[in-house]
């Protein structure tokens, strides 16, 4: 049945704009906080507008009037069912306590991050003992490929000189391009975990080869005081990638949870956002200290001072994200 | 809860339907891999064009210090080609240029509010859209996904929609202010009005709607065949309608059948 459209949308109208006025305002505003009052009003305008909706639905006669009002409560219903909080953001909460509260709250992915790393770095020491003719494939970095003790005797006479004049360039380098790895470690999560499985496993399979190649040339000093001082800072980084992309496949597997897939990603969402931006910012400060402190060797920087800032760095570390926001 | 609906061969009919528990639902028209590719070229075009300004504004600091300007570029252009998609995303609700250019929005893919949560995942996980080159990763997965979503989008929990600007109908001046001669026999337009089915209605007031948008060869032959639809309905005397072209029929007939007091007390 028609019903007097004219009389129906002039009877309407009023109530639709002023929802409409306020949907506006508060798209317009992430910040807009209501009133009592105002919740009220919103709530009696958007029943009124599903009312209006309900009665135009059934008819096939309306379809313009029918879209404006399913638009018009796609909006409003977006607005008075979103149940998630969002709080204002404080930068002095989130480093202080959110950011490590996340990281123990889901510490067995770190674990498995950290294990996966172990197995790979193992694989890379091993391989690299039955053949050491794979050092090439094993590390594809030209400054590598030489023997530890030649490395060291040439970067000991340069004296830190080699990067002079572009350090700064070179850090942002190492900032931009690690940060890059760590995001796509949590990215390749999206497919079931198998790429971030990959990337860790690889990354160790590097680590565990140069570690074993410096041990073997005797090095073992030199390659403590080069790689301490950002690795501590560096390599935890890309194991919270790895945490967050572990936990990205973890919620999309769904392994003895029963919740639709969709809500166990939603859940874990915020707090695959907080580890990416923590692994972001240890990488900042693991690139600063890469190219300004890390590069120079004995006898500009005596290594026991070198090994020293790493292991009091990696203590600092450990007390942050094991007791930072404790409740008291 | 969210399902797809009206599958058909053309991405237009994708819809999103959302039942919201005061017992209504509503639909919104996903966008498809076409449209979402040409907003994506968009913004990459953006993205490459503010690089070569970032390039240029960093390569005159370098004049001052070559080691400065060089770190600040690199860091200033990987933070613009990170978080632009994700800056304009949460400041324009779900639009970067692009999809602004193209009617486009991200949307929470349950109609709730869009966090900042799944704008970041949604822009994190493009990385792995983009294996292993252009788009192809992600391209298959929006072809073979029922909701068009790319990985990023499955990851964070959103859909992207074609962009609604509507208005509450303005009846009053499409069919107003003009004299209706058919309302001068007013019993045949109550019977016009009994005997209209509702599809007939409805696509008479769409044709009025939208008669601007028709090229003049199918605006004549549309109104052409609603017109003949009506003289088939209820027989007005010659007098009241010979001077009529089609698409005034249509237009009266329109007015009788949605605006009946107005028009019936005319």
């Amino acid at each position: 049945m028609i019903v007097d459209l004219n009389r129906f949308v002039e009877t309407s109208r009023p109530r639709w704009l002023r929802l409409e006025e306020f949907l506006r305002r508060m798209e317009s505003d992430p910040l807009f906080r209501m009133d009592l009052a105002q919740a009220e009003e919103l709530n009696s305008l958007y029943q009124h507008t599903c009312a209006d909706l309900a009665r135009v639905g059934p008819m096939a006669a309306e379809p313009e009037l029918k879209q404006y009002l399913e638009w018009l409560v796609s909006r409003a219903y977006c607005e008075i069912h979103e149940s998630r909080i969002q709080p204002v953001f404080s930068f002095k909460k989130w480093f202080l306590a959110t950011l490590p509260q996340t990281f123990r709250r889901h510490v067995r992915a770190f674990q498995l991050s950290l294990a996966l790393t172990i197995l790979g770095a193992a694989f890379g020491a091993v391989a690299l003992q039955i053949d050491p003719e794979a050092k090439s494939v094993i590390m594809p970095f030209a400054h590598l490929q030489g023997s530890p003790s030649e490395r060291v005797q040439k970067e000991m006479a340069e004296k830190g000189e080699r990067l002079s004049g572009h350090k700064t360039a070179f850090s942002a380098q190492l900032m931009t391009h690690n940060t890059r790895v760590a995001l796509f470690t949590l990215a390749l999560g999206v497919t079931f975990a198998f790429g971030t499985v990959v990337i860790l496993f690889y990354n160790g399979v590097i680590l565990g080869a140069v570690m074993f190649d410096y041990v073997v040339g005797g090095q073992t000093v030199f390659m403590l005081g080069w790689l301490l001082p950002h690795g501590v800072i560096e390599i935890p980084a890309i194991l919270i990638g790895g945490q967050a992309g572990l936990m990205l496949g973890y919620a999309l597997i769904g392994w003895g949870d029963r919740t639709p897939r969709e809500q166990r990603v939603r859940k874990i969402a915020p707090d695959l956002v907080t580890l990416a931006a923590g692994a972001g910012l240890m990488l900042i400060w693991a690139g600063i200290i890469e190219a300004f402190f890390s590069q120079y060797h004995e006898p500009v920087v005596p290594y026991a001072l070198k090994i020293g800032f790493g292991v009091v760095e990696l203590l600092l570390l450990w007390l942050y994200l094991t007791r930072g926001g404790l409740k008291r | 809860m969210a399902v797809p609906d009206a599958w058909g061969p053309e991405e237009m009919k994708a819809q999103l339907v959302i039942e919201a528990p005061e017992g209504v639902s509503f639909s919104l028209p996903l966008a498809g891999p076409g449209s979402r590719l040409l907003a994506l070229a968009v913004d990459m075009m953006i993205v490459v064009a503010a690089s070569n300004v970032i390039e240029k504004v960093f390569s005159l600091l370098s004049l001052l210090s070559n080691d400065l300007g060089g770190a600040l570029g690199l860091v200033a252009f990987f933070v613009f080609s990170t978080g632009y998609g994700i800056a304009m995303e949460w400041g324009w609700r779900g639009q970067t240029v692009g999809k602004r250019m193209l009617g486009l929005h991200v949307v929470d893919a349950h109609g709730g509010r869009l966090q900042f949560s799944q704008v970041v995942m949604r822009n994190l996980v493009r990385a792995v859209d983009m294996l292993p080159a252009f788009y192809l990763l992600g391209g298959v997965v929006t072809l073979f996904n029922a909701k068009f979503q790319r990985l990023g989008d499955i990851a964070a929990g959103t859909v992207v929609v074609r962009k609604q600007d509507l208005r509450v109908p303005d009846l009053e001046s499409l069919l107003g202010g003009r004299f209706n001669s058919m309302l001068s026999y007013r019993h045949l337009a109550a019977r016009l009005r009994q005997r209209t089915p509702p599809e007939l209605a409805a696509l008479s007031l769409e044709a009025m709607l939208r008669r601007e948008d028709l090229d003049p060869a199918s605006r004549l032959r549309l109104f052409g065949e609603l017109a003949a639809k009506y003289r088939e309905l209820v027989a007005f005397p010659p007098e009241a309608v010979e001077t009529l072209s089609d698409e005034q029929y249509v237009r009266n007939s329109v007015e009788i059948v949605f605006r009946p007091r107005t028009a019936l007390v005319q």
